[in-house]
């Protein structure tokens, strides 16, 4: 079984329906193990139980990245390789990679509160996570401005990848803002380095996060290729109704 | 040459004429600077402080103003199509209307920064640092700009949807362009490490900005 033997809709939706179960069930699995390794895991001796945020938060953080760097292959498919279900899997990944990058700053800004004494400074990790989440959002709304999905799939293939470029300049230069306009003033909690007590959980979490989002991610794919069925369908229907209308006109 | 020395020439007759919406670009950025003593009030030595910073946002506002004015009228009367079905490579000929694009609408803004930096009460050399970094930057500007505007044609009704897509790619300028505008209020750094940089960011965008609108156009009007 090849990428491209995948091209056939129908092929996927029957893999899709085959492979979901199994991915439901594993996310499950990994989510219980990592939530109690994650109740296990000791309390940080500076941090107190504020630590256990990590678990969630790193995760989320990853996956913010990893899956602008899956769009962008899809992108690449979209535009080089012109695979028919490339542009379905870079559309279903805009939103879930925004959700990731959403609760990376939230979990992470609810763990700023008791450690930093704020919930938003303008450091420089936060802002490019802030940038990088406006631009999920951009791509997300270029999807929802055209209504032919193939016009739409090599925009924002275009986009995503200027995106992938980008990304690296707007983290270095942000980087350099942040060390000119702020010196020490953010402390950053130089936790303990990361002891196997919880690295372990922490990767279980990350495998776990991984999961979810593969498991929601052929999920969308399968919904986006169903809706655009309904779409074509529609189409179609009000086609054939406006032939027989004008057919009906001439003849009265 | 003489092809895309036509275009430059014409493209900048058409922003020069009536309606075109040349110098709409520097009245805009007279209003934003206008606008900033109003709302932080008129302390001189904090306008001065932040001079810099407020020349750069009203700049970069003003560039995304004239943004749309890229292809789009180009679209509406057809000459993109000619221009696509021609013969000379669309990548030239996008990057030839970008620098038309920058300088009807972009050189403009470097020219009354000065002005606009006096009433700021900025010094002689925080201006010329400004107006330097401005003529530096601002052709980064409409080169990232340029990819939005091909976007914003190819999909139609892209017109809101253009700033968004364009501010965040836009970060980096800002932040060197300010930064270097800014070495003679805050002096942390030397001029020239910020300024290079911002060199580099320019000439990038040049590189990256006329092909990635050259495909878009190609895939979006097919």
């Amino acid at each position: 079984m090849s990428l491209i033997d995948l091209a056939n809709p129908t092929r996927f939706l029957k893999l899709a329906a085959r492979l979901l179960p199994w991915f439901v069930a594993a996310t499950l699995v990994a989510f219980a193990c990592g939530l109690v390794l994650t109740m296990l895991a000791p309390d940080d001796y500076q941090q107190g139980a504020t630590v256990k945020i990590m678990f969630i938060h790193v995760p989320n953080a990853w996956l913010s990245m990893l899956v602008w760097a899956l769009m962008s292959v899809a992108a690449l498919g979209t535009l080089v390789w012109r695979h028919p279900l490339a542009d379905v899997a870079g559309k279903c990944a805009a939103p879930l990679g925004a959700a990731f990058t959403f609760l990376a700053l939230v979990t992470g800004s609810l763990w700023g509160r008791p450690m930093w004494g704020t919930y938003w400074v303008w450091d420089a990790r936060l802002t490019s996570v802030l940038v990088l989440f406006l631009m999920y959002l951009g791509v997300i709304a270029l999807w929802r401005t055209v209504e032919d999905p193939s016009r739409a799939a090599r925009a924002a293939a275009i986009l995503t990848l200027v995106g992938a470029i980008n990304l690296p300049i707007i983290k270095f230069s942000v980087d350099w803002w942040n060390t000119l306009h702020q010196p020490t003033s953010v402390f950053r909690v130089g936790g303990p380095s990361i002891d196997s007590s919880i690295l372990v959980p922490l990767l279980v979490m990350a495998i776990a996060f991984a999961l979810l989002f593969i498991t929601l991610h052929i999920a969308a794919m399968r919904n986006e290729i169903l809706r655009r069925r309904v779409r074509t369908l529609r189409l179609l229907a009000a086609q054939a109704a406006q032939v027989a209308d004008t057919r009906a006109g001439a003849r009265a | 040459m003489d092809a895309l020395a036509a275009i430059l020439v014409r493209d900048l007759r058409v922003a020069l004429r009536v309606g075109g919406g040349a110098l709409v670009g520097v009245l805009f950025f007279l209003a934003v600077v206008t606008l900033i003593p109003f709302a932080l009030g008129p302390d001189l030595a904090l306008l001065r402080r932040i001079g810099p910073a407020i020349l750069w946002l009203g700049a970069l506002l003003a560039s995304l103003l004239a943004l749309d004015r890229l292809f789009a009228d180009d679209q509406a009367d057809g000459s993109l199509d000619i221009l696509l079905t021609g013969s000379v490579p669309l990548e030239l000929v996008v990057g030839t209307k970008a620098v038309a694009h920058w300088l009807a609408t972009g050189l403009p803004l470097v020219i009354v920064s000065p002005l606009l930096g006096l009433m700021l009460n900025l010094d002689a050399r925080s201006i010329a640092f400004t107006a330097l970094t401005l003529a530096v930057g601002t052709p980064a500007l409409t080169f990232i700009g340029l990819i939005g505007a091909a976007l914003a044609v190819a999909i139609r009704r892209g017109g809101l949807l253009l700033p968004i897509l364009i501010l965040p790619p836009a970060i980096p300028v800002l932040i060197f362009g300010v930064a270097a505008a800014n070495t003679d209020v805050v002096g942390a750094v030397p001029f020239g490490t910020p300024f290079t940089i911002l060199c580099a960011l320019t000439l990038f965008s040049i590189v990256i900005g006329p092909f990635a609108a050259a495909a878009t156009l190609r895939h979006g009007l097919e």
